[in-house]
């Protein structure tokens, strides 16, 4: 698959000594929806900035459509487009005349059916004659997707699109960056909110303290790491886990009253052995009064890398 | 290669923001220059004798407008760059397929502008208190766009260097209004006794002052030359400058 975004060796280091990034490698697909993970100050939004203009980076090379960024920013930024974390912009503007400058200022002509599809889409048509410090917040965080998506960028970073946004237009933005999918744009966003991460993208990207920990497809990711968590809770307590069931990792909470298993391999492992030592207890003459069972999530998950890599260090 | 698009997209947005404000940015300086014409050109220019052979009243129309050319181009181009500083908005420049070139026309440029239409202005609400003529239009012309494209250039890396809306304030308050006023505005500084009249040549803005009283009535305490070689090398170390700042990000880029 063709690369659109490749960075390599990339480090920050701020002016007083942070190392905001440090020697961060990543190709990003073209067409992809890339979700970057990771904690406050982990670096991704001087990652975004690495690549959008805005960071002076330290080291490494960024190459963007095929082009050394340093050398060819002017051809590489016209195709890129961001939505930032802070809501920044002239707040007397009108939204349409917001959203036409941004067009503008990315050397595209002007296109009224453009800005108008672009508004739309974002249910910012009826508002367009507003002043931008009229709206509400979460309609003032679609005026800012609507200035990124203006000069119709081929790939589109979304620095925490759905930070302290209501449920409803979480979900909205989600349905906004599905049809972006379908255009074949290619979409990277920070989150912290794994959830997010889970829903929208192909891939994941988990940082922190400038480093990437790890980069796969969702999906193995999940296979890989994944985890099932089960809960027996007994009639009886139990001093120690029975010799029967020692193959299984399984162990004793609660002052032997809940037997619990954290296992498998986010393919159906875990389930299968749940269901093996359910079927086996009884046998045993152990009963239990109820049964909680999950997958872990890509929290989980990402709070297991996190915490070992900390112990690492 | 230029973008002519961004250039225009940023010059024109700037003008609308000059439109959205027009009273403060119009109406103030003129009423200000006005009160001056009013009291010192009407009122007590009447009892002044001619300066050079040139009517008191009119004698010190250059320098009224000097005056607010060079404090209007640079607090217009320091509020032009400062407020996307300070609102955040500057991402959207920084990110956009835009360099030096671009930002410079767009923004200085169209600080320029306004301060063109604020000469025209004010020139007309000049005739309506005293008599004056310009000798050399064409000069003139050039004079004043000189100057505000440099001033205009000062207030741009102003509004880059300020961290605050006093740091704005301060070189037009404390530095250029005190040297227009001392700069030979309200008098030739062949009135000044020695050793002021040597200090008053280290005064920049005299130059300045004097050369659009040049072009006015062909004559003035320092030559023509003098003053449009300073004022084009003010130009020449303002680009420098605002080169410098963009190679290196400084208070621009982290």
């Amino acid at each position: 698959m063709e690369t659109i975004l490749d960075i390599a060796g990339l480090t920050k280091v701020y002016p007083g000594g942070l190392k905001a990034l440090d020697g961060v490698d990543l190709q990003i697909r073209r067409g992809e929806i890339f979700a970057l993970l990771g904690p406050n100050g982990a670096g991704k939004t001087t990652l975004i900035g690495a690549v959008c203009g805005l960071v002076r980076v330290t080291g490494g090379t960024i190459t963007a459509f095929g082009q050394d960024l340093a050398h060819n920013w002017r051809d590489a930024r016209r195709r890129i487009g961001l939505v930032p974390q802070e809501l920044g912009f002239d707040m007397f503007e009108t939204v349409e005349r917001g959203v036409r400058y941004s067009r503008g200022l990315f050397g595209l002509p002007p296109d009224a059916a453009r800005i108008e599809v672009v508004l739309r889409s974002l249910s910012l048509w009826d508002k367009r004659h507003e002043q931008i410090r009229a709206l509400s917040g979460g309609m003032k965080r679609r005026v800012l997707i609507a200035k990124a998506l203006a000069h119709e960028p081929e790939l589109l970073f979304l620095d925490e699109p759905t930070a302290g946004v209501d449920v409803e237009l979480r979900r909205d933005m989600w349905r906004q960056i599905d049809r972006l999918r379908d255009q074949g744009v290619t979409v990277i966003l920070t989150t912290h909110y794994i959830e997010e991460a889970q829903e929208m993208a192909d891939r994941v990207g988990v940082i922190d303290k400038g480093r990437l920990l790890l980069v796969d497809e969702k999906d193995a990711l999940m296979a890989k790491l994944g985890r099932t968590e089960a809960r027996f809770r007994l009639a009886q307590p139990l001093a120690a886990v029975p010799d029967s069931l020692c193959a299984f990792p399984l162990h004793l909470e609660d002052d032997g009253l809940t037997l619990a298993y954290r296992g498998g391999d986010g393919a159906g492992k875990g389930k299968a052995e749940i269901a093996a030592i359910a079927q086996a207890l009884p046998h045993q003459g152990i009963a239990y009064t109820a049964l909680d069972q999950k997958e872990s999530s890509l929290e989980d998950i990402f709070v297991d890398l996190v915490e070992r890599e900390e112990a690492a260090a | 290669m230029i973008n002519w698009r961004s250039t225009y997209a940023i010059y024109r947005n700037e003008l609308m923001r000059f439109m959205r404000t027009v009273f403060g940015s119009l109406v103030s300086p003129v009423l200000t220059t006005s009160l001056y014409f009013i009291v010192f050109g009407a009122a007590i220019g009447g009892r002044m004798n001619a300066v050079g052979g040139v009517d008191y009243g009119a004698f010190i129309v250059p320098g009224l407008l000097m005056l607010t050319l060079l404090s209007e181009s640079t607090s217009n181009a320091s509020f032009g760059i400062y407020m996307p500083r300070f609102t955040g908005a500057i991402y959207e420049l920084l990110s956009a397929p835009v360099g030096v070139a671009e930002t410079l026309l767009g923004f200085v440029g169209a600080a320029a502008t306004k301060s063109l239409i604020l000469a025209a202005v004010i020139l007309a609400t000049a005739k309506i208190f005293v008599d004056y003529e310009i000798a050399h239009p064409l000069y003139a012309l050039l004079f004043i766009i000189l100057v505000s494209a440099s001033f205009s250039l000062l207030g741009f890396i102003l509004g880059v260097w300020a961290e605050g809306f006093e740091k704005l304030q301060l070189v037009p308050m404390l530095i250029l209004t005190p040297l227009t006023f001392l700069g030979g505005t309200f008098y030739s500084i062949d009135m000044l006794a020695e050793p002021w009249r040597t200090v008053a040549l280290a005064n920049p803005i005299v130059y300045l002052v004097n050369g659009l009283r040049w072009t006015f009535y062909g004559q003035a305490d320092v030559s023509i030359g003098v003053s449009l070689s300073l004022t084009l090398v003010f130009l020449v170390i303002d680009i420098a400058v605002i080169a410098w700042i963009f190679r290196t990000g400084w208070r621009l880029r982290s």
